[in-house]
């Protein structure tokens, strides 16, 4: 028997209907339909034959008026804007943990693993609280109760974390570990702090009706001080029975308890803490609290009398306080390994048959029970998101306590949790960039997933291509940086933004899409007579090399620059030799020739004679070589352009063949 | 899983697919009412719909989105017996303040002679492909070998596969290792035992597609079939949609040590099998990383599975129409309460429990009364639970919600979504 978690698609219509679905990278869509019923081509056939004789009003079996798309998401707590610092701060803890690898050994290591947990849980808290203060501060009753509701979660995954913090991350000793488990209880349970406080604040503490209660909660945690400061009250108050306040007084300050320092050994303080017990034993059956029942159920406590200590249920609330006050004052010195049976125990007590344990239960139980697999297991069925599996299970992993479970691909649960966690922050529209370091940190699959993440991040604006340009480039994710300029160069031109589309298409190195971008500018040159984007093509560099016709372009450009700066020399042998050098394009010599007319036609001569040779060779190569030679002929301006050229040519030559002569002969 | 978003879509007649474009910012939809609409999502996350126009004569099956890097191209198939092409033409002015868009019809693909049931494009690093099937047994595979030019496509391949043609999948990997390949289904429903799935890959000695595997174990009409997205394996995973949804895995032979020149053959097994959908499965469909199928039947739900590292595969989620019975209709009555928009797990569930064991008050401070309610943090709430069962433990009896982890025996292996 298993569990599933189902959602109601709310309106969608249920009777008989299927629902037909799309995933997204971060949703799902979901709409009602109807698929054939009987092999699909007859009814197929029959909507269609509807839908082709025109009748598709909305009657008939398959005709919803009302039809709805529903956009259904999987993770929603990363949509919870107040949870957005747990999200963002334990990533700088995560990452942490990930740097610090195994420089420290031994005890320095674990400390330091104790502090990454430390810093988790406080994270948990800060959160808790603004939660808290959240919840307080609002007016609107549905999203009070959400907070409420996001503040009791956080709370349990503190509880459960802190146990495994002891348990696991500092693998607490026979001692120390009681010491931790009370810490523990007296920070989880807190709603007798509200009692006590009452307690405390009125004018008569010892007269208060609850005042017998505080002293209790004050034992069943074991605070002595706090309860022998209470009882002094007490004690003044009623100096008649001040010999008995005084006895109590003097066992509950000599009550042995372990220390974390190595002051004492174990045996040492069994051989005080079983004096102790002794003497408090003598004290009870003495009767020397018998005139008093608040006084001697509390020695009965102390004694660890499980009915005395059981009848506190109500102030205890919960299995395991009772646990860990069951130990505290019968097993002092309790081993780890030897938790579960005390803690089956106790819940069965406590829970005393009337009710089953529930998944928080459950969880609490596994981790005393040692079940690491077990409890986060458990948790990842309950908790509604991936992030505290995933960095508890990292932890645990750096602690080296998970053998490693292979999946099938081979992958341990550690990366496999961080897969999903990561998976979940990637459908947030800005939480994607914490993600990506978590990929980072999953050896074997994450590459992978990022790739598959990364690639669909929407390219919104340039900045943010260039952003997820900039992560893919680090990675050196070729196909997925290729493809990105891709679609930005595509989109540019489009759009009809020539200098970013070709940008875009020199970064991705696609030629085929940098030739038909260079064509378009030199075509919209032809049109208007000037270049756009002069910046971008002015320092093409040697990315000109991408494509022919880029590099024709960039050339074509520098002729421009160089004949406005009147260097027409350089201009005009640049001009010759692109096309001598074929570097232009057929269809572009008749441009590149008419270009020249103005240098042939300038006062000094600039086309040497070997030049205007190579220049007129060309002219002929187009016109006779051109198989449109019909165009040249029917096209009267084009005549005519060739008409003059060959004068201008002829002209030039002339000059230069004097000017040549007068040099060479001076 | 919780809906965010409810769109009226406004067809007029029944809407047979939705499909989101790469980036998931847009969607389409097409309908029996022969018309595409296309939807933008705008940066507060509203979708409109920013063009609707008539697509084909007929009910149109499918709409799918080629990739961002051909621009905004759309295909669609109908009824009708043609495929189109369609692309978005950047829009006048005026036609973007009204927050319109125009598409073109690119080509009309008129080869079938029967309804083109499916449209799919190739994946992108075999350049701007698509392939068609129609219900007279023809797979067509077409190319744009000018990506500039989408009016200009040229039939590459037919392929003949004897059977009623439902469904195609294109396997997604990349590697250099695997030639292209295509799985068709079939919907044939006449009582005979052929295998209604086949994969054909691409030789690229004979320069044609052959057919290199028939899923022989599948022999009742197939409806939808999809590839998942690689991750690096060496073998492919093919999920199939028929009386039952089945995954199967094809892992590639050496290929010396197959006897038919050039064509890879395959091992084949079918690593999970579920028939929660109680009849016909129609889609199915993997997400983008290939972790979790989607299925959608009969039962008017969808379906979602996952594997755990176990390799077992589990049902994790289930949508479904308002009130929809899923096992049995006993559950009804308390269940089929609507909760706009609500988790499926802890979220919900503060009503009327204190929070004794936490931290802070309670804000509606009850008293700490039973521990049952101090701990219904930890429970879903119960109008989202609902008992659904391995294809193993089908209709068992259903415990109280609050009492499923009871039987929950202890040190089973962790086998849920999570582990």
């Amino acid at each position: 028997m298993d569990t599933v978690p189902s959602q109601v698609v709310p309106g969608a219509d249920p009777s008989a209907r299927q629902l037909c679905f799309a995933w997204g990278p971060a949703e799902v869509l979901v709409c009602e339909t109807l698929f054939g019923r009987t092999g699909g081509s007859r009814s197929r056939a029959g909507a269609a034959a509807r839908a082709l004789t025109g009748s598709v009003a909305g009657t008939g079996e398959g005709a919803p008026s009302s039809s709805r798309v529903f956009v259904v998401r999987r993770d929603q707590d990363i949509y919870i804007q107040t949870l957005r610092k747990l999200f963002n701060e334990s990533h700088g803890i995560f990452m942490g943990l990930q740097r610090c690898e195994e420089e420290l050994a031994g005890k320095s290591r674990k400390a330091q693993l104790v502090q990454v947990s430390k810093n988790y849980r406080s994270v948990i808290r800060a959160c808790m609280e603004d939660m808290h203060q959240a919840a307080v501060s609002t007016r609107d009753p549905a999203l009070q109760g959400q907070y409420s509701t996001q503040v009791s979660i956080l709370s349990a995954m503190e509880l459960i974390w802190n146990l495994c913090e002891i348990l696991f991350v500092e693998a607490a000793a026979a001692g120390p570990l009681l010491l931790r488990l009370l810490d523990w209880v007296r920070l989880h349970v807190c709603d007798v702090d509200s009692m006590v406080r009452e307690v405390l604040s009125s004018e008569s503490p010892s007269k208060h009706k609850l005042f017998w209660n505080v002293v209790d909660v004050f034992v069943l945690q074991g605070r002595m001080d706090e309860a022998r400061h209470l009882l002094s009250k007490e004690a003044s108050a009623n100096p008649t029975s001040m010999n008995m306040y005084k006895i109590l007084d003097d066992l509950m300050k000599k009550m042995p308890v372990p220390s974390l320092g190595n002051t004492q050994t174990l045996t040492e303080l069994e051989l005080k803490w079983q004096h102790w017990h002794e003497e408090c034993q003598r004290y009870l059956q003495d009767g020397t609290f018998a005139s008093n029942p608040h006084m001697e159920s509390i020695c009965k406590i102390l004694l660890g009398d499980e009915d005395a200590i059981l009848e506190k249920k109500e102030l205890m609330t919960t299995w395991y306080h009772f646990l860990v006050t069951r130990l505290l004052y019968s097993h002092p010195t309790v081993k780890p390994l030897e938790l579960r049976f005390y803690a089956q125990s106790s819940m069965d007590l406590f829970l005393g048959g009337e009710s089953g344990p529930e998944p928080l239960d459950m969880i609490l139980m596994a981790a005393f029970e040692f079940e690491m697999h077990q409890v986060i297991k458990e948790c990842s069925i309950v908790l509604s998101n991936w992030w505290f599996v995933a960095h508890l299970t990292d932890l645990l992993d750096h602690c080296k306590l998970l053998q490693s479970h292979n999946l099938y691909f081979g992958s341990n649960m550690r990366e496999f949790l961080l897969l999903e966690y990561a998976s979940g922050l990637f459908s947030h529209h800005s939480l994607w960039q914490l993600g990506v370091d978590y990929f980072d940190h999953c050896p074997e699959y994450g590459r992978v997933y990022l790739e598959l993440h990364i690639e669909r991040i929407p390219l919104t604006t340039e900045q943010k291509a260039l952003k997820v340009l900039r992560i893919c480039e680090q990675r050196q994710m070729h196909e997925q940086v290729r493809s990105i300029c891709k679609i930005m160069a595509m989109k540019a031109l489009r759009n009809n933004r020539l200098g970013s589309a070709l940008s875009w298409s020199i970064r991705a190195k696609d030629a085929a899409f940098a030739t038909l971008i260079s064509d378009r500018f030199l075509k919209d040159y032809c049109e208007r007579g000037c270049f756009s984007d002069l910046d971008l093509i002015d320092n093409l560099g040697p990315s000109m090399l991408l494509s022919d016709r880029l590099t024709f372009l960039g050339k074509y450009r520098e002729f421009h620059r160089l004949y406005g700066e009147k260097r027409f020399p350089e201009a005009a042998r640049l001009l010759l030799t692109l096309m001598t050098a074929h570097i232009a394009p057929c269809t572009f010599w008749m441009t590149l020739l008419t270009d020249a007319l103005p240098l042939l036609e300038q006062k000094e001569v600039i086309f040497s004679a070997e030049q205007t040779y190579e220049l007129m060779r060309c002219l002929e190569d187009l016109t006779a070589g051109n198989p449109d030679k019909q165009k040249f002929q029917d096209d009267d301006v084009e005549t005519t352009k060739v008409e003059m050229l060959r004068l201008a040519l002829a002209r030039n030559l002339a000059r230069v063949i004097v000017k040549e002569g007068t040099v060479e002969g001076s | 899983m919780f809906v965010a978003r409810s769109i009226a879509a406004d067809h007029r007649d029944l809407i047979h697919d939705v499909s989101f474009d790469f980036h998931g910012r847009r969607m389409a939809t097409c309908s029996s009412d022969q018309s595409v609409k296309v939807w933008d999502k705008s940066e507060n996350g509203d979708w409109h719909c920013t063009a609707s126009w008539k697509t084909h004569s007929g009910s149109v099956w499918r709409v799918t989105w080629a990739h961002p890097e051909f621009g905004q191209v759309l295909a669609s198939c109908s009824f009708d017996r043609t495929a189109a092409v369609w692309e978005e033409i950047v829009g006048e002015s005026n036609d973007k303040l009204r927050g319109q868009s125009h598409w073109v019809k690119r080509t009309t693909l008129v080869d079938s002679r029967t309804s083109v049931t499916d449209v799919k494009f190739a994946p992108k690093h075999m350049g701007l492909m698509l392939a068609t099937c129609s219900a007279d047994g023809v797979v067509r595979i077409y190319e744009a070998p000018d990506v500039m030019n989408l009016s200009q496509w040229s039939l590459q391949h037919e392929i003949s596969c004897k059977l009623s043609c439902s469904c195609i999948s294109w396997n997604p990997s990349s590697s250099r290792a695997h030639s292209p390949m295509i799985a068709v289904g079939s919907d044939d429903n006449s009582p005979n035992i052929l295998a209604k799935v086949q994969i054909y890959e691409y030789n690229e000695n004979t320069r044609k597609y052959a057919k290199a595997e028939a899923l022989m174990t599948v022999t009742d009409p197939v409806h939808d079939i999809a590839f998942a997205p690689n991750l690096g394996r060496s073998f492919h995973i093919l999920a199939v949609a028929t009386k039952d949804v089945r995954i199967f895995t094809l892992k590639p032979l050496r290929k010396e040590l197959t006897s038919s020149g050039g064509l890879t053959k395959f091992e084949i097994h079918i690593v999970a099998q579920f028939d929660n959908h109680n009849s016909q499965v129609w889609r199915v469909s993997w997400n983008i990383t290939g972790t979790v199928l989607a299925s959608s039947g009969d039962d008017g739900c969808v379906r979602l599975w996952k594997a755990n590292y176990m390799d077992n595969w589990k049902c994790t989620g289930i949508l479904k129409g308002n009130g929809s019975p899923v096992n049995g209709s006993s559950q009804q009555g308390i269940f089929n309460t609507s909760l706009g928009s609500a988790n499926t797990s802890l979220q919900n569930s503060l009503n009327g429990s204190s929070a004794s064991r936490y931290f802070f008050p309670p804000l509606d401070s009850p008293r700490a009364g039973s521990r049952w309610s101090s701990h219904a943090q930890l429970l879903p709430p119960p109008p989202l639970i609902e008992q659904s069962c391995d294809a193993d433990t089908a209709n068992l009896q259903y415990p109280h919600p609050r009492r499923r982890c009871v039987s929950r025996p202890l040190n089973l292996l962790p086998e849920n979504e999570g582990v």
